[in-house]
């Protein structure tokens, strides 16, 4: 009921887009190439829902170009512990992002554009929107070594990846989305990109890691405008429509109603860490006590991003068992997620007996369980 | 019309009947494409020997449809199974989400084409699935949903339309099947609803909005985002609203659709810890003291230092002083500071000042604590309240900051409230929760009324260690602290 609700606001949005622009024929056929005016990874995320969920593509096809300031994004089934360096995103308050489509990993900042070609089902064709790329690059600049693999990358000189794809397919609209390294940050996208954490056992999509290279390292003239221009100019000539862009405000309720409830969405934690496929952790470390070294071993399942099974092998006697089985108990069906852990361990610390020395020596438990998160 | 007939019947041998629909003003046949449907894919062809013997048996309750596992393009025959929605015995509607299939980098959302009931799933999570082979039984309930009423026709097995259609005196009512039931359900003729979809297809919003009028009740309102028109009308909008609030409901013996239901899910995580922490608060007798402040002076002071603070680039509130002036009466009160053990054998009197401050967080309740406060002057207590407060925000304190508390204050009064009767969070004995600043009129020395910042605090204390008396001494100790910023510098050390 709500899409065909939707359907005719669909109409609607067309009819609000046509207006700005300059001999837009019909309201249901004829391409469009929009621009997003954020650069948050959710709102962006969402605009990508909206049109995938709400516009009629039968007869025509979009272009969404769109930039994001500093965030990770990973796949739809894949696993962020698996995936990133989640200690460092929270240092340096780097946004994590899940999104709807397939494929691996990607770390975004604002000198990587992003851009998603919009079909209909029936007219969903990877190849040919890398080749569009393509093609553009190489009008914007003929030397440049650019070229499309059959895994959907583009490659810079043949050995360095520019650009990774994903997709998404529903019953009637399709979209294809993929980025371009123009100015990135490598040093932070390579940190970022590397898991910390040791014996995660999941049957999540990895990524496929690759050597990566800015196309402005090759010709330090290119700018991300130059590149979203260039790409939207041959989009026009291939589509037969305006070189026309239009900007869409993803915050704006009265162009893209119910887009706030999108966003909303995609940044609750139940999708971003409880989406993550059913995994295991099982590993060990060492602990460093007055002066003595101790082995702990911890086994913990995770399903829904919430610890389903949890087990930790302590040193005999190290800590009263009743207290170490009291944090088994909490942990289990808790988040696994560093600040629930703390506020679980804080708590059970106030119930159990006033022991300066078991007290320390659970504040070093803990720390080193919230290591693993 | 020749057209029409003949249009169907070469549907028929393709095994599929089309769905039609005639546009009230105009003469033409409008084809529905595929994009309900696929029409002359594969599938709908493999389909057809099924379909044929549907024709010849009768219709009978419950035949299980084998779905098939549709084209994904790109030449791809096998996916990768990632997440299903659903579970053998839920019951679906067409256009619901069945699952999510992976390949090559691309999530596909797999919808259902049937309304039914799921009795088999072919696949386990991560196996693969191949492209034309069975995805889902589904029980197709087609017997289901007929009801007496004249102006339903019933539902031919074979017609798995997207839409089915009502002969109302030559008048084609569009719903689907799930509305149909909806209308049903209430007794009410889809020929009296009037649809605000495509074509006018009546909605669900349309049969509750009848419904509404009906009752005269106003409903809740419809979960999904309200559909707001677009620029040149928007003056209506503003109306409809209005409209609902000056209805004066008159309850009709109509029955009031409401679908919801109770939801039970399991406590977790920060719930689960404030029900461990508060149960084992019970154990303690509290008793309550309260009594209200005069602020006057303290607003003034904080006025002129606040851009002091800024400069050095600490935002400066109350509870800098709130909390200092409690460590300085704890010096006096030590008792207040201390901790019963187990077996109510011992008092230990706590050294550090560790006052922990409640924060509303968006998980829930979480009480960091500012350590040595005894030793610390309002400054340093304000730009480490300044971190707790970042940190807690994004979900990042440590058990160190969660640890080790010795006494809270509770300023609840930021969001609202004049008394409250707090809970002493164990093992501390005392706990304060502070109201609102309310400017209220008070007599002075001289027997003048003047305005007055006036805030209420109420004290909670453990009734096995501390006594009434022990309460009030301290209290009235804060109090003149802060009535009295000045008399502060006497006992700082």
């Amino acid at each position: 009921m709500v899409l065909q609700a939707s359907l005719k606001n669909c109409l609607q949005l067309s009819c609000i887009l046509r207006t700005p622009k300059v001999g837009f024929r019909s309201t249901t056929s004829g391409s469009l190439i929009i621009q997003s005016t954020s650069d948050d990874i959710y709102q962006n995320l969402a605009v990508e829902d909206w049109i995938h969920d709400h516009m009629n593509l039968e007869n025509r096809q979009v272009l969404f170009l769109w930039r994001n300031s500093p965030a990770v994004v990973i796949g739809r089934h894949q696993n962020p512990w698996q995936e990133c360096n989640l200690r460092l995103l929270r240092q340096k308050n780097i946004k994590l992002a899940r999104r709807r489509s397939g494929g691996g990993t990607v770390y975004h900042d604002l000198g990587n554009i992003n851009l998603t070609f919009f079909t209909s089902r029936k007219k969903y064709e990877r190849m040919e929107n890398l080749k569009l790329v393509v093609k553009a690059l190489k009008a914007l600049r003929p030397q440049l070594d650019v070229h499309v693999t059959d895994r959907y990358d583009i490659l810079l000189d043949r050995h360095y990846k520019i650009s990774g794809t994903a997709a998404k397919l529903g019953r009637t609209t399709a979209y294809h989305h993929c980025t371009l390294l123009c100015n990135a940050d490598k040093f932070v996208l390579s940190s970022v990109l590397k898991s910390p954490y040791k014996g995660i056992k999941s049957n999540a999509t990895p990524s496929v890691p690759a050597s990566v290279k800015n196309l402005f390292e090759e010709d330090p003239s290119l700018t991300c405008e130059m590149l979203l221009d260039a790409i939207a100019e041959e989009y026009a000539t291939q589509h037969q429509t305006d070189h026309h862009i239009t900007l869409i405000n993803p915050a704006d309720e009265t162009v893209l109603p119910g887009i706030n409830n999108k966003t909303k969405e995609l940044q609750t934690w139940e999708w971003v860490y409880g989406k993550t496929p059913k995994f295991s952790v099982s590993t060990c470390f060492n602990m460093v006590y007055k002066d003595s070294v101790l082995d702990v071993k911890v086994d913990m399942d995770v399903k829904h991003g919430k610890i389903e099974v949890c087990n930790i092998d302590l040193p005999e006697q190290w800590l009263p068992p009743a207290v170490c089985s009291e944090l088994v108990k909490s942990l289990t069906g808790s988040k696994f997620c560093p600040n629930e852990t703390t506020t679980v361990a804080a708590t059970l610390l106030r119930v159990c007996p006033q022991d300066a020395e078991l007290q320390s020596r659970w504040n070093l438990l803990c720390e080193n369980m919230i290591m693993l998160m | 019309m020749a057209a029409v007939t003949a249009l169907r019947s070469s549907c028929r041998t393709a095994g599929r009947l089309v769905c039609i629909h005639r546009v009230r003003s105009c003469s033409g046949i409008r084809f529905i494409k595929s994009k309900y449907v696929c029409v002359f894919d594969k599938s709908a062809l493999k389909f057809s020997h099924q379909q044929r013997l549907f024709r010849t048996s009768a219709v009978s309750c419950g035949q299980i449809v084998q779905f098939k596992l549709s084209d994904i393009g790109e030449g791809i025959t096998e996916v990768t199974v990632k997440e299903w929605y659903i579970k053998e015995g839920d019951s679906v509607s067409q256009f619901d989400s069945i699952c999510e299939v992976q390949s090559d980098k691309a999530s596909v959302t797999i919808t259902s084409r049937y309304d039914g009931i799921i009795r088999k799933l072919h696949y386990n999570l991560d196996e693969i699935a191949y492209v034309g082979k069975p995805l889902v039984d589904i029980e197709i309930d087609a017997s289901k949903g007929v009801s007496p009423e004249e102006d339903v026709v019933e539902t031919p097995p074979m017609s798995h339309e997207e839409h089915t259609h009502q002969e109302i005196k030559g008048h084609k009512t569009l719903a689907t099947p799930a509305v149909r039931r909806l209308a049903m359900e209430n007794n009410i003729k889809l020929s009296e609803v009037v649809g605000t979809g495509k074509d006018n297809r009546i909605l669900k919003e349309d049969i509750l909005n009848y419904l509404a009028k009906q009752t005269g009740a106003i409903l809740p309102p419809s979960p999904k985002a309200e559909i707001i028109p677009p620029l040149p009308k928007s003056e209506t909008v503003p109306a409809a609203p209005k409209d609902r609030a000056h209805k004066i409901p008159v309850p009709i013996s109509r029955p009031i659709v409401f679908s919801g239901k109770d939801k039970t899910e399991p406590i977790t995580g920060f719930q689960k810890a404030m029900v461990k922490t508060m149960s084992a608060a019970l154990k303690i007798p509290h008793f309550g003291y309260c009594d209200e402040i005069d602020l006057t002076q303290l607003v003034q002071l904080r006025e002129e230092l606040k851009p002091l603070a800024q400069i050095r680039g600490v935002k400066l509130s109350f509870m800098p002083f709130f909390i200092k002036a409690a460590s300085l009466g704890l010096l006096q009160y030590p008792i207040l500071n201390a901790s019963l053990d187990e077996s109510c054998q011992n008092v230990t009197y706590k050294a550090s000042h560790n006052i922990g401050v409640a924060m509303d967080t968006e998980q829930g309740l979480i009480v960091p604590n500012v350590k040595n406060v005894q030793v610390s002057s309002v400054f340093e207590i304000a730009s480490e309240l300044n971190r707790l407060q970042s940190l807690g925000s994004a979900g990042q304190l440590g058990t160190n900051d969660l640890s080790g508390g010795t006494f809270t204050l509770s300023n609840i009064g930021t969001i609202g409230g004049t008394y409250a009767k707090p809970v002493i969070l164990p093992p501390e004995v005392a706990i304060g929760a502070l109201g609102k600043i309310q400017v209220l009129p008070r007599f002075n020395g001289k027997g003048e009324v003047f305005k007055a910042q006036i805030m209420n605090v109420s004290w909670s204390a453990d009734h096995r260690i501390i006594d009434g008396a022990t309460m009030a001494r301290f209290s009235n100790l804060w109090k003149s602290y802060l009535e009295n910023p000045a008399s502060m510098l006497l006992d700082l050390k």
